[in-house]
């Protein structure tokens, strides 16, 4: 074998265990959901094999599924807008804090040492009418009754906004910390504001990491099921909610396969436009 | 009724298995193998292997019930007979059909299943075993309407035991609601617009669907106008602060005062009682009565199940088991004498007939399960 062919074998070889475990834990369950989706359930449960489009047809014609997907996209977009409005002074307050950046850092990454969902479930305490924050309001004589602030959809998005700000700090932070400082110092020798100079120098160049971030805080919020769940009132239901109660609840794991394809797919397409036009390359560097 | 095992009965069972068609021969050659091998070195693939005749997994309702199954059967059984019980949880006995549905035989083997419904469901997808009543003498002191209901699903054969009883009642907070009120409004209580917000509900749609059929004075085992039943579902879920998933979930509702009125399981109003909060609860007329069983699946080791069963069904377990849970077991109260406690605790009977309880009729409420469970997903969002 020549020395042109083994380096060209090379990158294959050793990529060949992750592309193992990404075809056999990715593409081949991904597979089945594809199979399953044209499958029927019967009264009694059990599934039909064979080629049957009711499920799709269902998924797509149906305006239940169409009104509660336009929902969540909704709210995976405000979610994302909060968590742009909050990550990015957080962000550029690590990036430009000198020496303490690493401990910054770590106090950012301690929230995922904590359970996600226990992490949603503390806002229970937090705002239920026995709460701290009513227990709070009540002893500083501000209220005289506990409000009730728990199960909507507001303590929904504040839910998602704790479980995904640290994604959009983090790539917010990638990206500002790889500006070179002495352009802000150059706009600001040519006569430019500081203010002039973050929104005119730093901020255009900041906005692929605030791209990837708001990709990642939308398609994660987009596919939650357990913070409406726990958070949420009987209105408050997401897209993942119908996936798991198509499954589990109604054991008709065809239709949870379309649905779950549907949901799939409108992510992917946002996937594709930002990889059409800002590349996946920044999104890689926030999650390194 | 329990001995403690020694390893030539675990061969000789094994043996059994593979002889009754139990077991597969691979299967069978690999066990003994590594048992071989367990004798000269203690591989991880040995202690495996030993694992695989050595335990048996159980799943139920979590919370206060599973803490009564390990503290009071569970572990005395590991005690006296050396086979451990893996015990998991599950939310609610659909969540818990899609894993066995996804699951290998022998994965998942006794699970605490309520209702003759569910018994019905899972015997209809294929996933009831047929349990050898020799292997379980305690059964006699069962009460026989209990178990009667299950043979005619299963062809005359059990694949369950019945283990306990209790309502889905209504639950209210005394310091807000008076006993009087309850008791007058019944279930229309968990629909009186003067507690907006303050009502909850089990996100479960046969719970939806009977309260609906009562609030609109109509059987819940044969209801005739649907409409008029979703349309009470819907009010409810429009007074309602939110469906509740798990007992957990209703415990922290009621004690935190999130809500002041909801449906609820008996055990658990109970044991908030027991902790000193100021809830009632009442059955009103037609409430829904259920019994669970103790279900095993298909594919289980039979004799280690049936061993577990029968220690379980021991009147000094089964009603150490019911004291720890709150919820009457399935003794027969003119067969074993069942002590202070269980005679206080709600829905218990007396005379062993359960004559005063409503249950769910099986063959109604599974050939509308597709289509009502189907609606309820959207008259709960809001549809």
């Amino acid at each position: 074998m020549s020395v042109e062919a083994r380096e060209k074998r090379q990158p294959w070889i050793l990529l060949s265990p992750a592309l193992t475990a990404v075809i056999l834990l990715l593409f081949v369950p991904l597979l089945f959901i594809v199979v399953y989706s044209f499958w029927l359930r019967t009264a009694t449960g059990a599934d039909v094999a064979g080629f049957h489009l009711d499920n799709w047809q269902e998924a797509l014609t149906d305006r239940f599924y169409r009104d509660i997907l336009l929902g969540t996209l909704r709210i995976a977009a405000i979610t994302t807008l909060v968590c742009a409005l909050m990550g990015y002074p957080a962000a550029y307050f690590i990036a430009r804090s000198g020496g303490n950046k690493a401990i910054l850092l770590l106090l950012l990454m301690l929230p995922f040492w904590i359970s996600y969902i226990i992490r949603t479930m503390s806002w229970i305490n937090i705002l239920g009418v026995s709460g701290a924050l009513n227990s709070f309001l009540l002893w500083t004589g501000v209220i005289s009754e506990p409000v009730q602030m728990l199960y909507n959809q507001t303590t929904v998005i504040l839910g998602l906004v704790h479980f995904l700000l640290p994604f959009m700090v983090l790539n917010v932070f990638v990206s500002l910390d790889g500006i070179d400082t002495n352009l802000e110092d150059a706009a600001n020798s040519l006569g430019a504001t500081r203010w002039q100079s973050f929104v005119q120098v730093t901020l255009p160049l900041s906005l692929p990491g605030l791209a990837a971030g708001g990709l990642l805080c939308f398609v994660l919020a987009a596919g939650t099921y357990i913070t409406p769940l726990v958070l949420g009132g009987p209105r408050d239901a997401m897209f993942a909610n119908l996936v798991f109660e198509a499954i589990i609840t109604q054991l008709n794991w065809p239709l949870g396969s379309a649905l779950s394809l549907m949901l799939l797919a409108v992510l992917g397409l946002l996937v594709a436009i930002y990889n059409r036009y800002l590349g996946m390359a920044q999104l890689m560097k926030g999650l390194g | 009724m329990t001995r403690k095992i020694d390893n030539t009965t675990r061969y000789e069972r094994l043996r059994d298995r593979y002889m009754n068609g139990d077991l597969d021969r691979r299967s069978f050659l690999g066990l003994i193998g590594a048992a071989g091998l367990a004798y000269g070195v203690q591989t991880p693939f040995a202690r495996e292997a030993m694992a695989a005749t050595q335990q048996v997994r159980f799943d139920g309702w979590g919370g206060v019930v599973s803490e009564a199954f390990r503290k009071h059967a569970f572990d005395p059984y590991t005690a006296k007979t050396g086979i451990k019980v893996v015990d998991g949880t599950f939310g609610g006995g659909d969540e818990y059909l899609s894993r066995v549905k996804a699951s290998q035989p022998g994965e998942y083997n006794i699970a605490h299943l309520s209702g003759v419904f569910d018994y019905a469901r899972y015997a209809n997808l294929g996933f009831a075993s047929e349990l050898n009543e020799a292997n379980i003498p305690n059964l006699e002191f069962v009460i026989p309407k209990l178990i009667d209901v299950y043979r005619p699903i299963t062809g005359g054969k059990i694949s369950c035991v019945p283990y306990d009883y209790g309502t889905t009642g209504i639950a209210y907070n005394r310091k807000h609601i008076s006993d009087e009120e309850a008791k007058q409004k019944g279930a229309k209580l968990l629909i009186d617009a003067a507690y907006k917000g303050k009502i909850a509900g089990w996100s479960d749609w046969r719970t939806r669907i009977w309260y609906g059929a009562l609030q609109t004075g109509q059987d819940p085992n044969a209801a005739t106008d649907m409409d008029a039943v979703w349309e009470a579902v819907r009010t409810h879920r429009d007074l309602s602060l939110k469906y509740w998933t798990s007992g957990a979930e209703l415990m922290s509702l009621l004690a935190e005062e999130e809500i002041y009125a909801t449906e609820a399981w008996s055990g658990r109003i109970y044991t908030l009682q027991e902790q000193g909060h100021d809830i009632g609860y009442i059955d009103p007329p037609n409430g829904f009565g259920w019994q669970e069983c103790l279900f095993v699946l298909k594919g289980s080791p039979m004799e280690a199940c049936e061993e577990l069963l029968n220690f379980m069904l021991a009147p000094e377990t089964s009603i150490a088991v019911a004291e720890g849970q709150n919820y009457p077991p399935a003794l027969d109260p003119s067969k074993v004498d069942l002590r202070q406690k269980i005679p206080t605790l709600p829905a218990f009977d007396p005379s062993g007939t359960l004559s005063g309880l409503t249950f769910a009729d099986p063959g109604y409420w599974n050939s509308h399960e597709a289509e009502w469970s189907k609606t309820f997903g959207r008259v709960q969002k809001g549809y």
